[in-house]
């Protein structure tokens, strides 16, 4: 089973991140919602409508850019465009204006008469985005836009969504975890087809408990350290670095300071760590790893 | 319908396949018909286009396979077939675009060969000396035989993401629908059961009609049978067990 007893709601106007690791289900989910694959039990509902009972209406709502970006490789942008718009039953003035407009938004003007498989990967993946974009959908569910980009084409693929996405609700999948800061109001964690975490990206943020790592010129004692108040945990790192893990909440970086101008130690470097998301992530998906050993 | 329809029939003509298949199968049938001395209409001596009607399907066998084995194992292989679903659209709508456009290349391909019998027409001694209701039976014959092939070959292309699994299982099974159950039957001494079996195939119901008799029992062998493979494409696919 991928997906087991998953129950979300993604409100409307939302950028819900869909955050886990390899084979965690968050394809499946996605298939079943976009109507792909049935679910065994339950059901998705898209602006309260049954996917499994209304799936022409929620298709039509629905904007989907499935994983791989799959194309026709053999038909030109523009047909291909048209193609899609044709799909969704809009009249052939419709189709020209819709079709023209994604052809601007997704920046295609000059490749527009090019076969899709010549283009590049970025190009692909903004045609992909266009595809799903064609009917003006409420919902738009991407399945990992960016993956296989390289940090150029990203940033520009996040910058696409983030236009495309003011006035619609969208659902999207990655393991890239600076997108999800760059683009999501909320998180959303799947670990082995449950759901681990379902919140605020700020507030997750902060329930994992905040990183600072210190660095001093000489010896210090280790337990010292841990006794300064609103450390929970102090981890040694190298010679005079440490880890430090401060209370959710607090921020033990003045009394650190204080620390060091007492004891008389040249503190040389003090830094939030940044990578708490990563690190949240991989407490939230190894725990389960654990507790579900032999 | 329409719009998979009308993609499916621009990807064959943007392609090589469409003029592939129309071209292999006139020239393979002109040569046949008019240069080769075995089969050549010239030497035979009658005005008939026997060797169109009976070397023609087995050359079917191999290019309606060929036709269809792209539709649904490049879509599945490219992931599109996600796609697709994932639109507006019902299986039945994907499937009959895609057998439709198939099916409109291969009426195509038969077209040209009327000129076959307009030659025989003139030729024949006295001028229109041919069995003009015989020709007629066998071209709708020809038709619905090679649309029976394109929804075998339509079925065969959804069972598999590999283009020449499917070329090959759509080939054989057009071998079996075609003469195989028409061979089969002479397995069985019993006339009742004999009988049986040869109408299971589609020789039986493609002589009869070559006679220029259009039996609607006929017909309803060709819709059913087409219609039936079909319906198990559409099982195929609804299945997504893949």
């Amino acid at each position: 089973m991928a997906v087991d007893d998953i129950s979300f709601a993604v409100n409307e106007g939302e950028i819900v991140g869909f955050l886990g690791p390899n084979g965690a289900g968050k394809s499946t989910t996605m298939k079943i919602i976009t109507g792909f694959l049935p679910p065994t039990e339950g059901t998705a509902l898209v602006e309260g409508e049954s996917v499994e009972d209304h799936p022409m209406s929620v298709k039509k709502k629905v904007g989907y850019l499935p994983e791989h970006n799959p194309l026709y490789l053999d038909m030109y942008v523009h047909e291909y465009l048209h193609f899609m718009a044709g799909i969704f039953g809009l009249s052939s003035s419709q189709k020209r204006n819709r079709v023209t407009e994604m052809i601007h938004l997704c920046g295609l003007a000059d490749e527009q008469n090019k076969r899709i498989g010549l283009l590049s990967k970025g190009f692909r993946q903004r045609v992909g985005l266009a595809q799903a974009l064609i009917h003006d959908p409420k919902v738009l569910i991407l399945d990992e836009p960016t993956s296989g980009l390289d940090p150029n084409q990203l940033v520009e693929i996040r910058k696409l969504i983030k236009t495309v996405s003011k006035d619609k609700t969208v659902l999207f999948s990655t393991h890239i975890l600076q997108e999800v800061k760059a683009l999501c109001d909320r998180v959303i964690v799947i670990n082995k087809g449950r759901i681990v975490a379902d919140d605020r990206l700020d507030t997750l943020l902060l329930g994992g408990g905040n990183y600072l790592i210190v660095e001093f010129a000489n010896e210090v004692n280790e337990h010292e350290l841990a006794l300064i108040e609103g450390v929970e945990q102090v981890k040694k790192l190298e010679n005079f670095r440490f880890q430090v893990k401060g209370l959710p909440g607090s921020d033990v970086r003045p009394k650190l300071v204080d620390f060091a101008y007492r004891q008389n130690l040249s503190l040389i470097g003090l830094k939030q760590e940044e990578n708490s998301l990563e690190s949240i992530f991989s407490q939230l998906t190894n725990v389960d790893q654990k507790n579900e050993g032999p | 319908m329409i719009h998979v329809f009308l993609k499916e029939f621009n990807s064959f003509l943007n392609s090589l396949i469409g003029y592939l298949v129309v071209g292999v199968f006139l020239i393979a049938m002109g040569l046949l018909m008019w240069v080769f001395p075995d089969t050549s209409v010239l030497r035979d001596g009658y005005a008939n286009m026997d060797t169109l009607f009976l070397v023609g399907p087995y050359i079917f066998i191999f290019l309606v396979p060929a036709i269809t084995m792209r539709s649904f194992a490049e879509e599945r292989k490219l992931g599109t077939l996600e796609l697709l679903m994932t639109k507006p659209l019902r299986e039945t709508d994907i499937i009959l675009g895609k057998f439709l456009a198939a099916f409109l290349l291969v009426i195509l391909s038969l077209i040209p060969t009327l000129i076959y019998y307009f030659t025989l027409y003139s030729l024949g001694s006295p001028e229109g000396n041919i069995d003009t209701p015989g020709v007629m039976g066998s071209y709708i014959g020809m038709i619905l035989l090679g649309g029976i092939f394109c929804s075998i070959g339509i079925l065969a292309s959804s069972l598999t993401s590999s283009q020449v699994v499917s070329f090959i299982i759509a080939a054989f099974l057009c071998f079996i629908f075609y003469s195989g159950f028409d061979s089969a039957a002479s397995l069985f001494n019993d006339g009742e059961t004999s009988l049986l079996v040869k109408q299971f195939g589609i020789v039986y119901h493609y002589e009869a009609m070559s006679k220029g008799l259009i039996d609607s029992r006929d017909l309803i062998y060709f819709l059913s049978v087409g219609g039936i493979l079909l319906l198990f494409t559409k099982v195929v696919l609804s299945s997504r067990s893949w």
